[in-house]
């Protein structure tokens, strides 16, 4: 068509301020930003993420948070981080380094667990840090009078971050269970008999999301009414080495690093969006490859998976002597 | 005002004309002397100065017309544009993404102030100056997607986006290549491409749909379609097809130059934030064979697509009866000479015809 | 009675399936005609204990035998028309967990899947299964007017009266296939009739 112009790989990037660091629990810290041009940030649907990218040393780390503050106050986004000491060191990161008034760079907001506005009643299943999509997607209902309810598993009282916030505005609508007083929540009781067009939406640990499907399945609600934030993180595994055929270079994929963070490294230009293995941006052909293909990914179809000719380098790895890609 | 508008119509005694910035403007669809089905989409992030790609919305000539003509098509028949319940957020998406673009990129025409919900539109072609409050339904005289592409160039179609499919679930479609919004609305993307030949066995719409649900908020994408309308007639809708369909029979090798057109769509691809569905303009453009050919490299070229296009293309499109017509004329502007590649029409560097 | 072997179609055309029991809270039977033979064969003492059969005879005399099956509400109805205020009722008391099981003509098949999907039943929770009649539901896309039971094309639409070629294209929310002019290029040269399947 018209001129070629070069892709920008991933979404558009924000430069913004932090505005404020808040501690909300012992583990979960929540992070406020405001755009260092002084305009607003565009708007953004409730269940969305932002790509923030943090100057580690050398070493950028680009992790996905979910946007909880109100999507009607544009003037500051915020994302609530828990520090995971075990984790790929993104979180102890940003609750150990990142002060007010540092300069950091947001991408636009892009949403893989949105809302389903058809839908008559939308009931919420958070456990843990999975509070916070639905802090924003409250907040989008709540615009438009939306029917909601929350159903939040916390470990204590103190770990619950922002239940007291949300008993305090929404005491009918929000019902929190602390394991630590025996506490779970009565699946089955909550999912039967809600009206048709009912919509359930899970986020948490990999048990709560599967309880949720497993027991709406088992009542007889089909799969395409339960919907679950599936964000990976990249696993570690042994380093490996690429070859990579447009860029004519070979590199060594770290440990705790995945090949997509390895392609950044190297200057190496390719496109993401989630870094999570759910939206198919970074899907590369692969040319060859003497191993295995170590897929985590949720986007390729099982075919793909086993045709051994596409990769997601933001998750997935390989074993063996030498992976050849398309980049 | 910067554009001087036409007064012209697309119907009864087709008045509709293109000045020469217009021809010399005109989305050509063909980038080789081929075609076939492809994806073929791009970054919607400006293009040549003066070309139809600069703007997020091209605003032209025809703008008042075209607005005036689809005032008349809704009047007769106010199911051209219809949005199912939920899409209503996705239409303030629309109407915000419209006016925030529009009043940057025409400051001459368009005037947006805003003090927090509280908004003023003014459009000076179209005189009118509306205050209203933001998400608020009862402040607009229509539905904020109609309100909004009742002043806008183009048809437009919005897709929630949910269980990894598209659904066209609201549209303005009152310039159509002869589809039903009326019939196609609740549609996922397959359902409503279903008719198209060929593209389905080449697994096109999956690779498409597979883009589309991954354009992110703020990098829009755009590609163009193509397909052939004799007289400048804008509703070629198939609610009225037993109408027009006639006029496809009045073509002779004397008028097909001004009656035959080439009918382009500037498709554009716009995740909206609030709402997370797909806003699809699909801009129309027409262009008489005759202003076409008097660029060379285009009479050359067209000729040979329409040659070599084939028969169940040509069905679909809706020509073939008239194709043996459409090559003779087209014949006349084909001296054998290669062509450049690309799209625009390099009157500069370009041969002119042999004779 | 033998199930009807669809040619194969493009995108839009809706694939009808064969009723396998599902476990859910309650379970809604609609059928028409020999589209009770499907609900025979998929009944079970368990679906029936809180299964409503909805059933449109059309002439045919399956009704005993669907009173046979025990179905917790039985209810037999001359048209579809007539079942409506009954069908919408049903749904209007539904909750998650309902599975709706549709037989027989596709028109029927076609109403009651749109009337089941606005009253917010997810279109996963409905099964299908063609029996009998081929005849389809058309919609006039000039005048916009359904004409039920067409099994010759082109037909004349019963509103406007133009000749009006059978498409492929189905809406689901219309419950109907398009009809479109047959003769706008040339009028008066009208193809002659002939089955849709033939």
């Amino acid at each position: 068509m018209s001129a070629p112009q070069k892709t920008k790989s991933g979404p558009a990037q924000i430069d913004v301020t932090v505005s404020a660091v808040v501690p909300v629990t012992e583990f979960v810290t929540r992070f406020e930003f405001t755009r260092r041009d002084g305009t607003e940030f565009p708007p953004f649907s409730g269940g969305a993420h932002t790509v923030v990218a943090m100057q580690d040393g050398t070493r950028t780390r680009l992790n996905p948070y979910s946007l909880m503050s109100d999507p009607a106050d544009l003037s500051t986004y915020a994302i609530s981080v828990r520090r995971e000491d075990d984790g790929r060191g993104g979180s102890v990161f940003m609750h150990s380094q990142v002060k007010q008034g540092d300069a950091m760079t947001l991408t636009n907001p892009v949403n893989l667990f949105s809302l389903d506005l058809r839908a008559k009643k939308h009931i919420f299943f958070a456990g843990g840090i999975g509070i916070t999509p639905f802090l924003a997607m409250i907040g989008q209902l709540e615009l438009t009078n939306g029917n909601w309810e929350l159903h939040y598993a916390s470990r204590t009282p103190e770990n619950a971050a922002y239940a007291d916030v949300l008993l305090a505005k929404f005491p009918t609508k929000v019902h929190v269970y602390y394991s630590s007083a025996n506490e779970r929540i009565p699946l089955a009781d909550v999912l039967d008999g809600q009206p048709l067009g009912t919509q359930a939406y899970a986020c948490g640990p990999e048990r709560l999301i599967d309880g949720v499907r497993d027991t709406a399945i088992g009542l007889g609600w089909p799969d395409s009414n339960v919907h679950s934030e599936e964000f990976l993180a990249p696993a570690a595994g042994a380093p490996f080495e690429v070859r990579l055929c447009k860029s004519d270079k070979t590199i060594t994929v770290g440990e705790h690093e995945s090949l997509l963070e390895a392609l950044e490294r190297e200057g190496v230009d390719a496109p993401f969006l989630c870094r999570g293995g759910a939206c198919g941006q970074c899907e590369t052909d692969v040319v060859s490859g003497a191993g295995e293909l170590i897929h985590c990914d949720h986007w390729l179809e099982e075919e793909e998976h086993a045709s051994g000719k596409k990769i997601m380098p933001c998750v997935s790895r390989f074993v063996g002597e030498l992976l050849e890609i398309d980049r | 005002m910067s554009i001087q508008f036409n007064n012209e119509t697309f119907r009864d005694d087709y008045s509709f004309h293109n000045s020469e910035w217009a021809i010399k403007r005109f989305p050509f669809p063909f980038h080789e002397d081929s075609y076939m089905y492809s994806m073929n989409a791009e970054q919607h992030q400006g293009g040549p100065d003066g070309s139809v790609y600069e703007k997020r919305f091209d605003v032209d000539e025809h703008y008042v017309s075209e607005m005036q003509d689809r005032a008349k098509v809704l009047a007769d028949d106010p199911l051209r544009c219809q949005s199912l319940p939920h899409m209503t957020l996705a239409g303030w998406d629309l109407l915000e993404l419209i006016m925030v673009s529009k009043s940057e990129d025409y400051p001459d025409l368009f005037e947006l102030h805003r003090d927090g919900n509280q908004w003023r539109w003014v459009n000076k072609p179209l005189g009118i100056d509306d205050p209203f409050t933001f998400l608020d339904d009862t402040t607009l005289p229509y539905g904020p997607m109609e309100y909004i592409t009742r002043q806008t160039q183009g048809d437009f179609a919005l897709l929630d986006q949910r269980e990894e499919n598209l659904w066209m679930d609201a549209g303005m479609i009152t310039t159509q290549a002869d589809w039903s919004l009326d019939f196609d609305i609740g549609m996922n993307f397959f359902e409503w491409h279903a008719p198209v030949p060929k593209a389905n066995e080449m697994g096109i719409f999956k690779r498409a749909l597979k883009y589309l649900i991954n354009i992110p908020q703020g990098s829009p994408g755009r590609r163009l379609n193509w397909t052939m309308t004799v007289n400048p007639l804008l509703d070629t809708s198939p609610e009225n097809y037993h109408k027009w369909g006639i006029q496809k029979t009045t073509l002779t090798p004397e008028n097909i130059g001004a009656k035959q057109h080439l009918r382009v769509e500037l498709q554009t691809f716009f995740r909206l934030p609030r709402s997370n569905a797909l806003a699809f303009p699909i801009r129309c453009y027409l262009c008489s064979f005759q202003d076409l050919t008097t660029m060379p490299k285009w009479g050359r070229r067209l000729h040979r697509v329409i040659r070599d296009l084939p028969d169940e293309l040509a069905t679909y499109k809706g020509f073939i009866d008239n194709r043996p017509m459409m090559l003779d004329y087209l014949s006349k502007f084909d001296d054998g000479l290669p062509t450049s590649p690309g799209i625009f029409p390099e009157p500069e560097t370009e041969p002119p015809l042999k004779t | 009675m033998s199930k009807f072997e669809f040619p194969p179609s493009i995108g839009s055309r809706p694939i009808w399936g064969t009723l396998e029991p599902r476990t859910g809270a309650s379970h809604l039977f609609i059928a028409d005609a020999h589209g009770a033979e499907a609900i025979i064969d998929v009944a079970t003492p368990e679906l029936m204990e809180t299964g409503h059969i909805i059933f449109i005879s059309r002439g045919t005399d399956y009704a005993d035998k669907l009173r046979a099956l025990a179905p917790a509400q039985f209810y037999e109805g001359p048209s579809y028309d007539a079942s409506l205020p009954r069908i919408k009722r049903v749904l209007s008391d539904a909750k998650m967990g309902l599975q709706v099981y549709l037989s027989g003509t596709e028109g029927l098949m076609g109403q009651a899947t749109n009337e089941a999907t606005s009253a917010g039943v997810p279109p996963a929770a409905i099964q299908t299964d063609h029996r009998g009649s081929t005849a389809r539901r058309m919609q006039c896309v000039h005048c916009k007017g359904f004409t039920e039971d067409v099994e010759t094309d082109p037909f004349v639409c019963s509103h406007c009266g133009l000749n009006l070629f059978v498409r492929d294209h189905y809406s689901r929310r219309l419950a109907a296939y398009q009809g479109v002019c047959v003769d706008a290029e040339d009028p008066g040269n009208v193809p002659a009739q002939k089955g849709i399947y033939e």
